[in-house]
């Protein structure tokens, strides 16, 4: 096989990695943030609770979490499973995690908003939903972004843990053409694909970095 | 009329009595200066004044609106809605200023008129102009924050407070996190509105401001209104002896 044969190959993972990427990335933000709403809250039960998945979802591997999403309504509940039930498990399986470390770095970024912000605000009249969305909302936006790139970049990678599920994304792919073809240049194709891919996202995190830098 | 009237307002962080008994009724068009020793209760005074603490008993009323009284002993703040159109009634200009770092200046003094008060944009970006002309902050509407000496973040903080047209405007310290060479903008800004008769209750560390601009001065310590009067009398000739060591203590000290 050619080296253009395996690259196009290789390369043909290209949307399914994608569209891991994105669904994760649109779940797992606005999950996070409602996860870290519950980890905040003064209902302790619900905190705690909150706080135990996060330590559970943190603390155990994603593989073997994809592994129990994809295999989980077999082994629990005997249903067959559906040929769509492998993405959805994937992307199940990788938004919940990522809401898991978004959460986190969320509330962080929540709790480094300095007290003066709300009372400022409640002084003004602001209802608590303004106070939120207006002043403190946009205030962590900047705040978390070190971060989150930081995230989201790991999830580039983490992507490859699809090949777990057999998901033909580009990792996965890579692998059945090395193997097939006895060679490690499609692993090669594959890591050129994924540092690309991190080169644009570096890139992209730093234009919104820069247009956040207006002020301090 | 009685602008504001608090009786009898006691508050506690567990154990600790911060506030004694205080009492204290503000007319309207006068300006009060409160001072007193670091961890007097001043600030703690300011704050349940303008419900971000709450007192763990006595009396807050505003323009004759009662915003929380003594049941059983315990203080009963009104409902939201009463609260939310007594908070109209007053202003808070902090020590620390807590502009909204992400807005412009000009943002910052009109959008809690605009979505708080619901006003019309137009009109209160027309007065917000002119309230920071008076500011002597021309020029500066699309400024951030960051990008202001303290001393211009303070009188962006006082504008943003004036544009809600509160009945009355509390000072916390409005001088004390800036520079020496920069209070005397503050301090002019607040003499002019005084000369307004923007009704005002300043706690202040600057005795000869408050003697000069104020209309009554009181004297806390230890979470008691200890001596309380005419400025030049208080500050001037004390009567009580703490009153007289923490002045003493404060002349020593410039
Ligand atoms: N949220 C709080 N929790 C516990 N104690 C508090 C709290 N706020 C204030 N205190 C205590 O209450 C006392 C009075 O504090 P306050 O800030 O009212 O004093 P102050 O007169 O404003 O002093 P300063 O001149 O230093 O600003 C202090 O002993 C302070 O430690
Ligand atoms: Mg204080």
């Amino acid at each position: 096989m050619t080296l253009w044969g395996m690259a196009q190959q290789v390369l043909s993972g290209t949307g399914a990695t994608l569209l891991i990427f994105f669904s994760t990335v649109i779940f797992s933000m606005p999950l996070g943030l409602l996860v870290a709403f519950g980890r905040m809250s003064k209902f302790r039960p619900l905190s705690a609770l909150v706080k135990g998945f996060i330590s559970i979802l943190r603390g155990t591997p994603l593989m073997l979490q994809l592994i129990v999403w994809f295999y989980g309504p077999y082994y629990l509940f005997g249903t067959q499973l559906s040929s769509g039930w492998r993405l959805t498990a994937t992307i199940l399986g990788f938004s919940i995690n990522y809401a898991a470390y978004f959460a986190e770095i969320f509330r962080s970024g929540i709790q480094s908003i300095p007290l003066g912000q709300y009372e400022a605000a409640n002084v003004l009249g602001y209802s608590k939903a303004q106070t939120f969305t207006k002043i403190i909302f946009p205030q962590m936006c900047k705040r978390v972004l070190p971060p989150v790139t930081n995230e989201v970049i790991t999830l580039v990678k983490d992507t490859s843990l699809a090949f777990v599920l057999a998901y033909s994304e580009v990792f996965t792919i890579a692998k059945q053409v090395a193997a097939a073809q006895t060679t490690i240049v499609p692993l090669f194709i594959a890591g050129g694909f994924y540092y690309v891919f991190n080169f644009v996202v570096d890139f992209v995190m730093a234009k919104i970095e820069q247009k956040m830098n207006y002020y301090r | 009329m009685k602008y504001l009237e608090i009786k009898n307002c006691k508050k506690a962080f567990d154990e600790l009595s911060v506030l004694n008994d205080i009492s204290l009724s503000v007319e309207e068009g006068e300006v009060v200066a409160i001072i007193g020793p670091s961890g007097s209760g001043k600030s703690t005074l300011l704050r349940c004044a303008t419900l971000l603490e709450t007192m763990d008993s006595g009396e807050l009323v505003y323009m004759g609106e009662k915003a929380a009284s003594t049941v059983d002993g315990q203080a009963v703040y009104a409902d939201g809605n009463a609260l939310k159109k007594i908070k109209n009634y007053f202003g808070l200009v902090f020590q620390n200023f807590n502009l909204f770092p992400h807005y412009s200046v000009l943002k910052n003094v009109c959008d809690a008129p605009i979505s708080v008060q619901k006003r019309n944009k137009e009109e209160v970006k027309e007065e917000a102009l002119k309230l920071l002309a008076k500011m002597g902050l021309s020029g500066k509407e699309n400024a951030y924050p960051c990008q202001l000496s303290g001393g211009q973040q303070q009188r962006v903080a006082i504008a943003r407070a004036l544009a809600m047209k509160p009945s009355i405007l509390f000072f916390d310290e409005p001088t004390s996190a800036l520079d020496p060479e920069l209070t005397g903008e503050i301090l002019k800004v607040i003499r002019q509105l005084a000369e307004e008769k923007m009704t005002m209750v300043i706690v202040t560390h600057e005795m000869s401001f408050a003697r000069d601009v104020a209309d009554r001065v009181i004297f806390m310590d230890g979470g008691y209104i200890i001596e309380e009067g005419d400025p030049h009398e208080v500050i001037e000739h004390p009567k009580e002896e703490r009153t007289k060591q923490f002045l003493a203590r404060f002349s020593a000290e410039q």
